[in-house]
């Protein structure tokens, strides 16, 4: 039998922008184990509830991540909006709603940057990153904020957005659309890319169920669980939309799955913007969370579903706050797929998951 | 200029002052500034038509650019990369977080700001820290490498900041009785109330 040899893998590598370390044990080319091993970022931040009150808490809850950050403010006023029976202006729900299509297409964009980066594509990681440039600029006209907005707090929207600035939004992405089919086009039909992504890292439906898979890497295995449709956090009941999934499970078709999401969220954007009503979009939640009252609710991210849990003690603080995200139950799926393949394809399997580790180690 | 001179004046010139080779770690950051550092590199912003290269390879690298506050895990990753540099070397914080510790900075597992386990030269401050921002410390570094090398040229010993560990970042005062300036977060926060 050959002998096996253990690399490192991280946490300063080229391929990665975040700091995750893996053991990876090889017999010759072929990887036999993946041994992941976190918290380099971890920063604690759920502690912080005891320093802020819960309504600046937001402000740190969007720092958990700075690509979803939106998302996780999104998470967290929705929470402690459950907490305290409150439910926010209709016209704050559609621009929320928005808001997160709008950060999922920038998530996604960046991700396939980074990933045409991962298999070596370099010009066409720069041709996604210009187009994501797109994106921050609604950002940045409409909040003030590139990637850290403060744009979502408990009670609704910070500030309103014009039915004019949203007919810019919508024909902007009319535009974006046409260019952003360029790059698709690249990705989903170039053979080079093909040839690195095709039937590498494969998994099944049911592996992906029983690892805990979830968001783009659970739908690229057939499974179609999209928390934007189901039950509490969605919004299934303001636009219509279906999951976008895919059969084949390598990492193509995760690639597949978010190359098509980006397109099914400028429909969504542009649906929410013709049907949006006129009204307030922020109320002021008095009082405080009551003690023992517990919520929870989960948001679609870019990369899955985010659960988030919180529980009062009658004080402006809360007394706990927990949220668990998408990359954290990806993990264990991602190590499976890097069984039994080559070593060359390892940068390409951990970039399909989407690794975001800020938010998994907080 | 005789033939001489100009042998002088040549190795006084250096293509590492022209143009700086860059790494770029992620200690316990939120990745907001980190993707405003690769955002810099791409074709809005783009510093790599000024010769400013991204590389993965701490032996090829002239700045480090550090996102994020330290905690007890990735302090000797940074202390490894920044002793794997050769010098002249930057070290550039990126972000409040890297500058003080920022929004984390009462978290229990963050020590602080970078200068608590490296050398600090140029000090970004921003959340997220804006790529413009981010060029123009870079350029400040740039500064720096060159000043760096001609005391090495000389020889000298380099200039290297000291580290700070436990101390606070200054608060610049405008006029006496202004409030103390807030920072990281509270600045947001004090941003916002005002709006
Ligand atoms: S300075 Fe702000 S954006 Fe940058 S890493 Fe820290 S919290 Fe994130």
């Amino acid at each position: 039998m050959a002998t096996k040899t253990v690399i490192p893998f991280g946490p300063q590598h080229p391929v990665l922008p975040e700091p995750v370390h893996l053991d990876l044990v090889l017999d010759d080319e072929t990887v036999v184990e993946a041994v992941p091993q976190i918290g380099f970022i971890h920063r604690g931040l759920e502690s912080l509830v005891d320093k802020r009150d819960y309504k600046r808490f937001v402000y740190v809850a969007e720092r958990i991540c700075g690509i979803c950050s939106f998302g996780h403010s999104l998470g967290y006023s929705e929470l402690v909006e459950s907490l305290m029976g409150f439910q926010a202006p209709e016209r704050a729900q559609y621009l929320r709603a928005i808001f997160h299509e709008l950060s999922r297409i920038h998530s996604h964009v960046l991700w396939l940057g980074l990933a045409a980066d991962a298999f070596g594509f370099e010009s066409l990681f720069m041709h996604s990153w210009r187009l994501r440039e797109r994106i921050l600029d609604v950002f940045e006209a409409c909040t003030g904020g590139r990637v850290i907005l403060n744009f979502c707090e408990p009670g609704g929207i910070v500030r309103d957005v014009e039915a004019t600035e949203l007919d810019g939004i919508v024909d902007m992405l009319a535009t974006w659309r046409g260019e952003y089919g360029q790059i698709a086009n690249t990705f989903l039909n170039d053979s080079s890319v093909r040839s690195r992504l095709c039937g590498v890292g494969h998994l099944s439906r049911e592996e992906v169920i029983e690892y805990g898979c979830v968001g783009p890497m659970a739908r690229a295995s057939g499974y179609a669980n999209d928390i934007r449709l189901a039950g509490i956090g969605g919004y299934g009941h303001l636009a219509e939309f279906a999951p976008v999934t895919s059969d084949e499970g390598d990492c193509y078709a995760r690639c597949k799955v978010r190359v098509e999401e980006v397109l099914q969220s400028v429909d969504i954007i542009t649906e929410l913007a013709g049907k949006i009503p006129e009204g307030p979009v922020f109320e002021d939640i008095k009082g405080k969370p009551a003690d023992g009252a517990e919520a929870i609710t989960r948001v679609e991210q870019p990369r899955g579903e985010a659960f988030y849990y919180a529980k009062g003690n009658g004080t402006m603080n809360l007394e706990r706050f927990r949220v668990r995200t998408p990359t954290t139950t990806n993990i264990p799926g991602m190590a499976m797929a890097l069984r039994g393949c080559d070593l060359a394809d390892v940068p390409n399997i951990i970039m399909t998951i989407d690794p975001c580790i800020s938010c998994t180690e907080r | 200029m005789s033939v001489m001179d100009k042998i002088a004046s040549s190795k006084r010139e250096s293509f590492i002052t022209n143009s700086p080779w860059i790494i770029h770690y992620d200690a316990a950051s939120c990745n907001g500034c980190d993707i405003e550092v690769l955002a810099s590199l791409t074709p809005l912003f783009d510093v790599e038509r000024f010769g400013v290269v991204n590389t993965g390879n701490p032996r090829h690298a002239d700045i480090f650019l550090v996102t994020g506050s330290v905690n007890e895990q990735c302090k000797p990753v940074i202390e490894q990369i920044y002793n794997q540099m050769v010098e002249p070397k930057v070290v550039v914080a990126c972000g409040i977080c890297a500058c003080s510790g920022g929004v984390f900075k009462q978290c229990y597992n963050t020590m602080g700001g970078i200068d608590q386990v490296i050398p600090v030269d140029v000090y970004v401050p921003g959340c997220a820290v804006r790529p413009q921002a981010l060029i123009d410390g870079v350029v400040k570094a740039i500064g720096i490498l060159r000043a760096k090398r001609e005391a090495m040229l000389d020889g000298k010993p380099v200039p290297t900041p000291a580290l700070r560990v436990g101390a606070e970042l200054e608060v610049v005062r405008h006029s006496p009785d202004d409030e103390p300036a807030p920072t990281g977060a509270d600045a947001s926060d004090a941003a916002k109330e005002t709006k």
